[in-house]
């Protein structure tokens, strides 16, 4: 196995190889009440610098697609590559940093030793350690409250540090699962634009899951339109806005097409079900 | 876990103090706009009758009183409530005991025969003999001693005797309580590789546990004595054997308590870990052990009182030995029954004040740990 195709994706350099690509990708949870078909025959490419949402409702296997990526669910057949490895290769290249629904920041840690995790364990010089924590703190806007404790945080800035936990390494993917799903809109919003900024200035490849049309809208730059019972994608929608996206964009028209475009795509995807 | 029962405690603290400073304050202001604004008292304190005039004072004495009430009182109650029933006990228990002796001086006593004493119940010789009852809290042997009995004879065989002296309490309590904590440091070792074992090995997770149970399950009392007979038939006599059989009782809930706690981390935790590709090792160092700390104190707490146990019995086969399980059992062949009290009370004292030394540095730890306590 050709192991030394290490990413391509330093700066400048824009390989034509995909960053995550999905071949005929199935994969069946075997239950008690027999199989469930999170996933059947998925074909998906995401190319460097992407911001791809999935969209969907629940057990459409938006989820498991993105845990799949990240090695975390086995897939049942079907091919699928991280950077030209398979995704276990991926993972133990770290070649991603994954945020989950609910921070998980460890209580026993200050914000700046939640950060410094990914760090310890994976061999960082302690002097680079303490850089890249004040950075990615910065990166958040989280500035100053690296020695408080996460209990002492509120939930929106408990998920910005388990978003800057998953930036302190050198990963040029980030894998978010409904980052923002426990929090209100006002929170959300303003997360959401700052999650913009953060893409347009780290250059990361963004697998974003969310059930929020507006959100993935207003975020991707590729929409992933996915239904239940088997899982499978319905639509993929290449967002014709531009990369300059101020929270009032949402009200536009084109803005408006492409949400009306992902909502037929999910009542398509629906069929009977509604 | 850690957050909710935290949370409870800190509600509990602040409850109570701004409790009685905001009382105080709101009779303050009511007092004030009861003056100035007679008619819209009730939009400003919602209690109107704090308002009434020496209000403040009332209330605060109230509350003062209230939070004294809600502490020691209760406690003084259930103490002297307990106090007095013991006492009251003792008068049907030693009456028997305290007539026999007061005939054989030669004092009055109803009936005359001790057969006729012996078949009647313990109220009836009460009610015939009332004066004995009085003695009955102040004989040499009784079957019941009274309280302060007990608390004379620890403070004369704690204070009054050197600590050396193989009359005093305190070299007895020392003997048991080496035993102890070499035991419980044993038991508690043991009691985390176990666990640590069973959770990172599929054999040992399957193996392990039933005969952890089935040790437990056998009386202490039973193997004691083998324990003891068997070691020291192979020279090895004093604080070991009884630290062994203080071991084999504290490791078990140490056992119990680390494999929950380090299984306490959820899903979540373990796939986040598996991401940044985490050996079995960092996911220990790191996530396991920390997060097992809470389990590890409520473990340790019954570990420690379960090692005082197996000490005292592991004295009891050594017969006239050192230590507390010597002293109950000498004074069980003499009829020494202050003496049995007294080195019951001392076990008592000696296990919680292990039990409260780990309740604090349970606290410090957690703090340091940055989780609220």
């Amino acid at each position: 196995m050709d192991g030394s195709t290490t990413p391509g994706t330093e700066a400048g350099i824009v390989t034509e190889a995909p960053v995550i690509e999905a071949k005929k990708l199935s994969l069946t949870f075997q239950t008690n009440d027999g199989p469930v078909h999170a996933l059947k025959d998925v074909n998906l490419r995401v190319d460097q610098g992407d911001f791809v949402s999935f969209i969907g409702p629940s057990g459409c296997g938006k989820t498991t697609l993105l845990r799949a990526i990240a090695a975390l669910e086995q897939p049942t057949s079907g091919t699928l590559t991280v950077n030209g490895l398979s995704p276990d290769e991926a993972r133990k290249a770290r070649a991603y940093g994954y945020v989950f629904q609910a921070a998980g920041l460890y209580p026993w840690r200050t914000i700046a030793g939640n950060i410094r995790l990914p760090l310890e364990i994976m061999g960082y010089a302690r002097s680079d350690m303490e850089d890249r924590v004040n950075k990615v703190l910065q990166l958040v806007d989280l500035e100053g409250f690296g020695k408080k404790y996460p209990w002492q945080l509120s939930g929106g800035m408990q998920q910005r540090a388990s978003i800057a936990r998953a930036l302190a390494f050198d990963a040029d993917i980030l894998l978010m699962d409904e980052p923002f799903g426990a929090l209100d809109e006002i929170v959300r919003d303003r997360l959401n634009e700052e999650l913009l900024s953060l893409w347009d200035r780290t250059g990361k490849t963004i697998g974003f899951v969310t059930h929020s049309i507006p959100e993935a809208v207003y975020l991707s730059t590729k929409i992933v339109v996915m239904s239940p019972r088997p899982g499978r994608i319905t639509d993929v929608i290449d967002s014709p806005l531009p990369k300059e996206r101020p929270l009032d964009i949402r009200d536009t028209a084109e803005f408006i097409d492409v949400a009306h475009r992902v909502r037929e795509g999910l009542r398509a995807g629906h069929g009977d079900d509604l | 876990m850690w957050r909710t029962g935290c949370a409870r405690g800190c509600a509990r603290g602040m409850g109570t103090t701004c409790e009685g400073t905001s009382a105080k304050r709101m009779a303050r202001v009511g007092k004030t706009y009861g003056t100035l604004y007679g008619t819209r008292r009730g939009d400003r304190v919602s209690d109107t009758s704090i308002s009434a005039p020496g209000a403040a004072v009332g209330r605060s004495a109230r509350v003062a009183l209230a939070g004294f009430a809600s502490g020691v009182l209760p406690v003084l109650t259930v103490v002297a409530a307990i106090l007095a029933l013991w006492y009251a006990a003792c008068v049907p228990m030693n009456i028997h005991g305290t007539v026999n002796l007061a005939r054989q001086h030669g004092f009055e006593a109803m009936p005359t025969t001790r057969g006729e004493r012996r078949d009647m119940g313990a109220f009836a010789l009460i009610a015939a003999n009332p004066v004995a009852i009085a003695f009955t809290w102040s004989e040499d042997k009784p079957r019941l001693p009274a309280p302060h009995q007990v608390v004379s004879e620890l403070w004369v065989s704690t204070v009054s005797v050197a600590p050396t002296d193989k009359r005093s309490l305190v070299f007895h309590a020392w003997a048991t309580l080496s035993a102890t904590l070499v035991g419980f440091v044993i038991g508690t070792g043991l009691g985390i590789l176990l666990a640590v074992g069973i959770v990172h090995n599929r054999a040992m997770d399957m193996s392990v546990m039933p005969w952890a149970i089935a040790s437990q399950t056998i009386p202490i009392l039973a193997i004691a004595p083998m324990v003891v007979v068997v070691l020291a038939s192979v020279g090895l006599t004093g604080l070991l054997p009884k630290a062994l059989i203080s071991a084999y009782l504290s490791f078990f809930p140490v056992v119990v308590g680390m494999v929950k706690g380090l299984r306490s981390p959820d899903a979540m935790q373990l796939d986040l870990l598996k991401t940044y590709y985490a050996s079995k090792t960092q996911t220990f160092w790191k996530l396991r052990l920390p997060a097992s700390m809470p389990y590890l104190f409520a473990s340790l707490k019954i570990g420690a009182a379960a090692s005082l146990v197996g000490a005292i019995v592991g004295e009891l086969p050594s017969g006239g030995g050192q230590g507390l399980g010597a002293r109950l059992l000498a004074g069980s062949y003499y009829g020494q029954t202050i003496q049995i009290w007294s080195a019951l009370f001392m076990a008592a004292i000696v296990a919680a004040s292990v039990v409260g030394i780990i309740g604090a540095v349970e606290r410090v730890t957690l703090r340091r740990m940055g989780m609220r306590t």
